[in-house]
């Protein structure tokens, strides 16, 4: 296969000749080379859309009406156990904080993944931008050349930036570890040289009509931002075919796999925060089963993302956060599945200072009649949040005037020192 | 391979007929519409808005730029009305006409165009209903936006199509105004008052109250939490069951059906219960009928300035792509003393001449801001921001991304992409707008509000399938037509800026690409296609 850097270089050295206004320079890349604390901190989302079942994953309750098929498994982490079907996570688990006592209020797919993607309750009138936007927002990175919120395999059409405008939604990756669409011109280098000399011309016109309102589109800035992305040596970051066969293997070679894996590519060139999706989670029909595999897929994918950034110093510096927009009830249905559950739900964080084999919260084995009441030790979402977006040194209490002139706060609640290591 | 030829055969056929019928199309030149009768023409009502803004202009000092060539307004009226730039058929009929009132004659002609129609009844779906999946089966989108449809064809009252909407009864399916109802049913199979209580204020009355649900109003002291709250009464009977969505009958029913609020984590029964009431002028409401009727009645009375004023509002929004008022939805309380302003002088020509939307779009495409030019010489940042607020300038706006799509696929071919294309082409057309607004990013219920660019926006015109298909040379494309039926190169360059950009080529333009086309033409062509289409002309209202 031929490569696409050596083309890309190729096509910087003939196009930088010729003077268009739609090439900048290439910026220097050092963000890779830094380790430890010492490299910008970024944030990895395993998200796992449809609701995954706290009891069939992180909070099992074997032996009990409610626990099901599902047994107890012994963890890297003194007095943490968690589902038998997770052993691969069952080795790392002295390097996460399990919480099981996240709640919500909101028990449908689209609500409730508003709400845990932006820790605000979701409005009619006023859209709120995901943790990963508000992020990608805060910590700009100069040397970065390839969108800085990246969602891979996402499944959620909802556009990510919210109040903070269409420029910080995520850029998607659909079929993660392949040629990522749109990012390579349709025509040989040459070609598209001449195409984007016809653009400068047909654009200076229109520019030269309207000088000051033309500039304020920033629509040419945003061409000459894609143009340096095609030509970006960044872009090597969305390959995997260098990665050695064992360490894709042990990924998995599924999508959710490749997609960790090119997280962590992603990471280490600099992109602050990374999403990448497990579909699949909504068992209303035969939940175990459905689990069993979802299971299978994640279990090698995240313990080995953690392990991997584990042997190249980054998890200092990356916070790996799993977490789905509900958990799953604890009656099991007459379909042998489990039905949405905001009532009480699980998430597991590793890096970046928190917690490190610890748990808090607890749910209780009974199922509840009426309303549910709160898990033992409830932690919210917005305090999570909060203390994510401390630890990458962003100030959730700061206000933003938004769009329709009300003031909101990165985030609603304050960090925690309970979730971080320092507090412990 | 016999089952090869068996499926191939209908595909070669409908390839066929559609070549055929494309050829046909060429011979039926588009004729001129014919004059506006007298009793439709809206030259006072024109005059007023114009003196408006003319009185408005002097008091802000600010100087209106010159005005916009009749074939740009005719770009900007083709995207609010078709989500898409004019054919190239279109232009070239347009600019043959020669008769008076040309502008507002082709409007009444594309008013009665079924592209109107669809396009205009997704815009108005997306304010009554948001963009959300909605309730599983219950929630019909399609046959809501069908329903807008036909009744913006016909030119109904809006008025009366408010009424349906608020009060609607039976299914979703054969009585599609219902569905304004059924996207409030909750997973507990109750309907979420609240929600229809903010969406009716939004949509019809052009005010976000929804905050009142949990406080009073921040900014606007007209409306407080128990406003809000007898709003969301009226809603109280609504119910939807296999019957479709029905009232219970208050006086019938062996417990009164009342709303009743509880507060979080407290038993129902622990509620109190709110009266439905109105938080002005309830003299508006009629005595009888059912909860949600006479809710209608007194959004749509005749005295309720706020329900044409929001239509104003959002109809100028949907016509230039900023509302007079932004955002659309949260007008300031119209004061009774002041002075009429643009949407009071919108809004009562409305009400005048029967409530229908024809009349606000007409009126706004022919007044004086929307015919001024968007090429402002203006050099300083301030004075230029007070020309576009004052509407002495036409605003540029980005287009939405069904403009776009919409736009690109008619770039790509010389014909209109109508309702006597080909049924080939119009499923090619449906399935390509879904797939590129899925790529691009939808602009959402919000879609007035002003909204950035993004790098994948970029990528995918520059490298995504859509452009690639629509500037291709090949049997039936536009480009391909482009190069046989032009007698020479500049005309072939003159049609292709038609096409894209619905003007002809400057001078610096048309030279360069005639350089271009001396190598090797269909390249050459494509080439310039690509350059139209990445080009900010064409994805800027101007």
């Amino acid at each position: 296969m031929e490569s696409l850097m050596t083309d890309r270089r190729g096509m910087l050295q003939r196009l930088g000749t010729s003077g268009l206004s739609f090439l900048l320079p290439c910026m220097p890349q050092a963000a890779a080379n830094r380790r430890g604390n010492d490299r910008p901190a970024s944030l990895i989302v395993l998200w796992m859309n449809g609701g995954m079942s706290q009891l069939e994953t992180w909070d099992p309750h074997p032996g009990t009406v409610s626990g099901g098929l599902t047994k107890a498994i012994a963890t890297s982490a003194p007095d943490v156990q968690i589902s038998h079907l997770l052993p691969g996570m069952a080795q790392q688990m002295h390097e996460c904080l399990l919480i099981r006592s996240l709640h919500s209020k909101e028990g449908d797919h689209e609500k409730g993944a508003a709400f845990v993607r932006t820790g605000y309750n979701p409005e009619p009138t006023l859209a709120y931008p995901t943790l990963g936007s508000v992020i990608a927002r805060q910590l700009p990175q100069a040397t970065l050349q390839i969108p800085p919120y990246i969602l891979l395999n996402p499944r959620i059409p909802v556009p990510e930036g919210g109040y903070l405008g269409n420029e910080w939604n995520a850029f998607r990756v659909f079929r993660p570890g392949e040629q990522v669409a749109n990012l390579t011109a349709t025509v040989p280098d040459e070609r598209l040289q001449r195409r984007l000399q016809g653009l400068d011309v047909v654009g200076q016109e229109f520019a030269r009509r309207r000088p000051l309102a033309e500039q304020l589109t920033l629509q040419q800035d945003l061409t000459r931002r894609a143009v340096q992305m095609m030509q970006s040596e960044q872009l090597a970051a969305f390959r995997i075919d260098d990665e050695p066969a064992t360490l894709q293997d042990s990924y998995g070679r599924t999508d959710f796999g490749r997609g960790c894996l090119v997280a962590r590519r992603l990471v280490e060139t600099g992109v602050r925060v990374v999403e990448v999706t497990l579909p699949g989670f909504d068992t209303h029909i035969s939940n175990h089963e459905g689990h069993i595999t979802q299971c299978r897929i994640l279990d090698p994918a995240m313990s080995t993302l953690l392990q991997d950034l584990r042997q190249r110093d980054l998890l200092q510096s990356v916070i790996v956060l799993c977490i789905s927009e509900f958990g799953r009830t604890p009656r099991i249905n007459p379909a042998d599945g489990r039905d949405h559950w905001p009532g009480w739900f699980s998430c597991v964080v590793a890096g970046g200072g928190f917690r490190r084999g610890a748990v808090l919260g607890a749910t209780p084995a009974e199922i509840p009649v009426g309303n549910p009441p709160l898990p033992q030790d409830p932690i919210s979402i917005p305090e999570v949040y909060a203390t994510i977006l401390s630890q990458l040194g962003i100030d959730g209490s700061q206000e933003i005037i938004t769009p329709v002139g009300r003031p909101i706060r990165f985030a609603s609640a304050a960090p925690s020192l309970r979730l971080l290591q320092s507090g412990s | 391979m016999r089952w090869l030829t068996w499926i191939s055969l209908p595909v070669l056929g409908l390839l066929l007929s559609a070549v055929v019928q494309t050829a046909g199309s060429v011979e039926t030149p588009l004729s001129a519409p014919p004059a506006v009768p007298a009793s439709q023409r809206l030259d006072a009502a024109v005059e007023r808005l114009n003196q408006y803004f003319q009185q408005r202009w002097q008091q802000a000092g600010v100087q209106p730029v010159a005005q916009a060539d009749e074939l740009t307004v005719f770009r900007r009226v083709s995207l609010a009305l078709f989500g898409c730039v004019p054919a190239l058929a279109e232009i070239k009929a347009f600019e043959q006409d020669l008769q008076p009132d040309r502008l507002d004659r082709w409007i009444v002609r594309m008013l009665q165009d079924e592209r109107f129609g669809r396009y205009f009844a997704d815009r108005l779906a997306r304010s009554l209903t948001g963009v959300e999946q909605g309730p599983l089966f219950i929630f019909r989108r399609d046959r809501l936006r069908d329903w807008l449809a036909e009744q913006v064809l016909a030119d109904a009252s809006w008025a009366r199509m408010t009424r349906d909407l608020i009060a609607a009864e039976g299914l979703w399916t054969d009585q599609p105004a219902a569905n304004f109802i059924t996207i409030a049913r909750m997973e507990n199979e109750e309907i979420d008052e609240t929600k229809l209580a903010g969406r009716t204020v939004r949509a019809f009355l052009g005010q976000r109250i929804d905050c009142a649900q949990c406080h009073d109003h921040p900014f606007d002291p007209q409306w407080k939490q128990p406003h809000f709250e007898g709003l969301a009464a009226w809603y109280c009977q609504a119910t939807v069951s296999l019957a479709g969505v029905t009232d219970f009958d208050r006086d019938k029913a062996e417990q009164p059906v009342v709303y009743r609020i509880t507060e979080p984590g407290r038993d129902s029964e622990s509620g109190r219960t709110v009266d439905p009431a109105v938080p002005f002028n309830a003299e508006w409401l009629p005595a009888t009928g059912s909860l949600r009727s006479r809710l209608a009645a007194w959004v749509t009375h005749p005295k309720n300035r706020r329900f044409e004023r929001a239509i104003a509002n959002r109809i100028w929004g949907l016509m230039i792509g900023r509302p007079l008022q932004d955002p659309v939805d949260d007008l300031p309380h119209p004061e009774d003393s002041a002075a009429p302003d643009a949407l009071d002088l919108l809004g009562s020509e409305f009400r005048n001449r029967g409530e229908r939307l024809s009349v606000l779009i007409r009126l706004i495409a022919l007044s004086q801001p929307f015919n001024l030019s968007s090429e402002s010489s203006e050099q300083d940042v301030l004075l230029l921001k007070q020309q576009q607020q004052h509407w002495a300038v036409f605003p540029l706006v980005r287009l939405r991304p069904e403009q776009v799509i919409g736009s690109l696929f008619q770039a790509g071919r010389v014909r209109m992409v109508d309702q006597n294309s080909h049924p080939l082409i119009r499923f090619q057309k449906l399935t390509s707008e879904n797939d590129f607004i899925q790529e691009y990013g939808d602009a959402g219920e919000d879609e007035l509000n002003p909204q950035s660019g993004t790098i994948t926006q970029s990528l995918l015109k520059m490298n995504g399938r859509f452009t690639a298909e629509s500037l291709k040379v090949d049997l039936l494309s536009g480009p391909a037509e482009v190069l046989q039926l032009s007698p020479d190169d500049a005309t072939v360059i003159e049609n292709s800026f038609l096409m894209c950009l619905t003007r002809r080529p400057a001078a610096a333009e048309q030279q360069y690409f005639l350089e271009q086309l001396k190598n090797n033409r269909s390249q050459a062509v494509e080439d310039l296609f690509w350059a139209l289409f990445n080009s900010p002309e064409f994805s800027w209202n101007h």
